[in-house]
């Protein structure tokens, strides 16, 4: 037997990797280490969605995201409607009705007029569905070569209607988790249209406004905990999260979170776990025992959440992991994405 | 999902689990060689259904984590040459060499691919005719097929501007070096069924009768594991120490013909390093001198410091199932996938990784069976 030794260590990166914006463990790492003390401050650091704020007696919630999606246009939805829907959605993951928003264009030389103009409508049509306007904008346009076509910010404010504190630290034992639909769908149709995969099916994105199936959960009275939206990192990411601000436990049953056929079929063959691939219109509620079953048929009359369920349960356990009963009875430890999902080798 | 709901299927599993609880009189140590069984093992969290006298260890399976450290220097150093689009499976890119992974050769400027067959790479070399494609071949047996036939075609084809770095490993010889250890646990293997697809299991008879352990070609579902699991075990039981095959849908006693020649044809036996492990003795592939014109290495004639691999990590004795992850005192502290001190916390496939990912942290004893133990 030959002598053993070991790999050398790595040293700290002195980059950005594009696992840096992954929404896993590399993304936490530059929050924690740079924004968050170079910022510091009691919004920022409740870690949120969005920030909530207090105006002269009313609670506003703000929050920003940039977009940079490609391809620009892809199955069932382009970078327009994504971004106007992933603020809405964020705002509606604080509790609060969407009020206002602005648009931000970074638009690279050569870009289709025909190709903004069909990004523009689509924004307006998401707008015009979210019920919010586009107040305020902004456009640069960079050199060619130096922006992938067309980057582009919104920022949202929305009136808190929640009438008690939303978030990872509201969660208690014994809250039901509730998955508003079926998983990885966004992800997947980003994936088959980008070059070299060359995957075809019939699969489309999930980009959706999903304020109106929240609402609907506060006008029935019904105690909502927390809510996240399933993003960036999938269902996996925005639970570890959860669970790790409110030191519980949280877990789920594999064999009742919904993932289609079709995505289920093409995370096998490109070695990825749909409980990691991003979603931009499903949310997953923490609501008490109590509420659930009325809360879910509330999301199920909704189309945005039709196929909504409860996935698992919280419980006390100050560890703040998620584990996770497989399909076939096992149990095992769902962990947050650590950089970019990479398909296996074999 | 037709041919993937069968083999999950609840009470088929949990059937096959009571079978293997009722035959299991002894403490076992079974070693499952590919990452691939791994990565379903800790991903539906079997072992939490065997019994406490059935332990599995994990092989070396992993064709990122036994890639040697010098050959990632290698591969990065070409990825960075001017003009050169370097392509490779999506795993190897996160590997850190002794400076630098793929992944940072790649936001420091280099044109770094992820494809998900050669013969997409040899596309690209026919698309970009003014730049050099290079492939980065890792992998065992399984993949060897695909590889051997994207050199062959590009041959046939004559294209002047694609190459490969070929680090290709073959897995009985890896199997030897592991039964061959004084230290050694193993006591029966369940072998990789995808590289008995392509190589047959023929080859595996002497291994078993020279060291008398049960072999089993097994598959990647949970039901095949399982299966491969109860057939281990009622050969250790009843003192057999046989070749059998649990992947008999998929292998057959032959293997791929077809294959085997493709691979004959491009590719010879050679030594081979093996990281964590060491060199083992004709246990890697690497182009036949007529094809020899397609080698990277020769093609980019780049200078590689000498390499060391140092004191913390334990990935030889993991990669030999001799510790097991969490029994590495930087597991999950000083070597996360974030930050891997080793190349088994790189790929999902690694063991490391895997235990990481589906096990969580350190805890006392298997993180998987105490998380089990806690019920729900």
């Amino acid at each position: 037997m030959a002598i053993l030794s070991c790999p050398l260590p790595r040293p700290a990166t002195d980059r950005i990797l594009l696992a840096h914006g992954g929404g896993g463990g590399l993304t936490n790492q530059l929050i924690e280490t740079l924004f968050l003390p170079a910022f510091s401050n009691s919004a920022l650091e409740s870690r949120q969605d969005g920030a909530v704020l207090s105006a002269d007696g009313a609670a506003l919630a703000m929050t920003t995201d940039t977009y940079v999606v490609d391809p620009l246009i892809f199955p069932g939805g382009t970078i327009g409607d994504l971004a106007v829907n992933g603020t809405v959605n964020d705002l509606a993951m604080c509790g609060a009705r969407p009020c206002a928003l602005s648009a931000g264009f970074i638009l690279e030389e050569g870009l289709s007029m025909e190709t903004l103009r069909t990004v523009v409508v689509a924004m307006q049509e998401a707008a015009q569905a979210a019920q919010v306007p586009i107040v305020t904008g902004d456009t640069k346009v960079v050199d060619k070569g130096k922006g992938d076509g067309l980057f582009l910010n919104t920022t949202g404010i929305g009136v808190v209607i929640a009438p008690r504190a939303v978030g990872p630290q509201s969660v208690r034992p014994g809250d039901a988790v509730l998955v508003s639909g079926d998983l990885g769908r966004h992800g997947i149709a980003i994936l088959s249209v980008r070059g070299g995969l060359e995957f075809e099916g019939a699969i489309t994105s999930d980009t959706a406004p999903i304020w109106t199936a929240v609402e609907a959960l506060f006008e029935a009275g019904i105690e909502v905990h927390c809510l996240r939206d399933l993003t960036r990192g999938g269902l996996s990411s925005a639970l570890n999260e959860i669970a790790s601000v409110a030191r519980l436990r949280i877990t789920v049953e594999e064999a009742l979170i919904p993932v289609s056929d079709i995505v289920r079929g093409a995370c096998e063959l490109l070695g990825l776990d749909p409980l990691y691939v991003a979603n931009e219109g499903r949310f997953v509620a923490f609501v008490p025992e109590s509420d659930a079953g009325h809360a879910l048929e509330i999301l199920s009359s909704q189309t945005v959440s039709a196929g909504a369920v409860r996935a698992g349960t919280v419980y006390e356990n100050s560890s703040g992991i998620v584990t996770l009963r497989s399909r076939v009875g096992g149990n095992r430890v769902l962990d947050m994405l650590s950089g970019e999902q990479l398909p296996r080798i074999c | 999902m037709k041919f993937l709901d069968e083999y999950r299927d609840f009470s088929a599993v949990q059937r096959m689990a009571q079978a293997i609880r009722f035959s299991t009189m002894h403490p076992w140590t079974l070693m499952e060689v590919c990452g691939g069984q791994t990565h379903t093992i800790v991903k539906t969290g079997l072992q939490s259904l065997l019994p406490k006298e059935i332990t599995l260890v994990h092989g070396p399976g992993c064709p990122v984590c036994v890639t040697p450290l010098e050959m990632i220097d290698r591969a990065v150093a070409i990825a960075r040459q001017p003009g050169v689009i370097f392509c490779s499976f999506g795993d190897m890119l996160r590997v850190p060499g002794s400076t630098q992974s793929l992944f940072d050769a790649k936001a420091l400027g280099a044109d770094v691919r992820i494809v998900y067959s050669p013969l997409d790479a040899l596309k690209l070399a026919r698309s970009n005719p003014k730049r050099e494609l290079v492939f980065f071949a890792v992998g065992f047996e399984t993949t060897a097929p695909a590889n051997a036939m994207a050199i062959w075609q590009a041959e046939r084809e004559r294209i002047p501007n694609f190459s490969m770095i070929v680090s290709h490993v073959l897995v009985p010889p890896a199997m030897e070096a592991i039964l061959s250890s004084p230290a050694c646990c193993v006591q029966a293997f369940l072998a990789a069924g995808h590289v008995c697809m392509v190589m047959g299991f023929e080859q595996y008879a002497p291994i078993s009768r020279k060291y008398r352990v049960p072999i089993v070609v097994t598959g990647f579902e949970p039901l095949d594991l399982l299966e491969g699991v109860q057939m281990a075990v009622a050969q250790l039981e009843s003192g057999r120490a046989e070749v059998e095959n649990q992947y008999a849908r998929a292998v057959r006693r032959s293997g791929n013909r077809p294959a085997q020649k493709r691979i004959a044809e491009v590719f010879e036996v050679t030594h081979r390093a093996w990281r964590g492990i060491g060199e083992i003795p004709s246990s890697g592939l690497r182009l036949r001198d007529a094809y020899r014109r397609f080698d990277a290495e020769a093609r980019f004639a780049v200078e590689v410091g000498p390499v060391e691999e140092s004191g913390e990590c334990i990935a030889g004795l993991v990669l030999q199932g001799l510790r097991k992850p969490y029994e590495c005192p930087a597991f999950g502290t000083r070597c996360t996938p974030d930050t891997p001190l080793g190349a088994p916390m790189v790929s999902s496939e690694g063991a490391c990784a895997a235990y990481f990912h589906f096990g969580g942290g350190k805890e006392d004893g298997d993180p998987l069976v105490s998380i089990a133990a806690t019920g729900h």
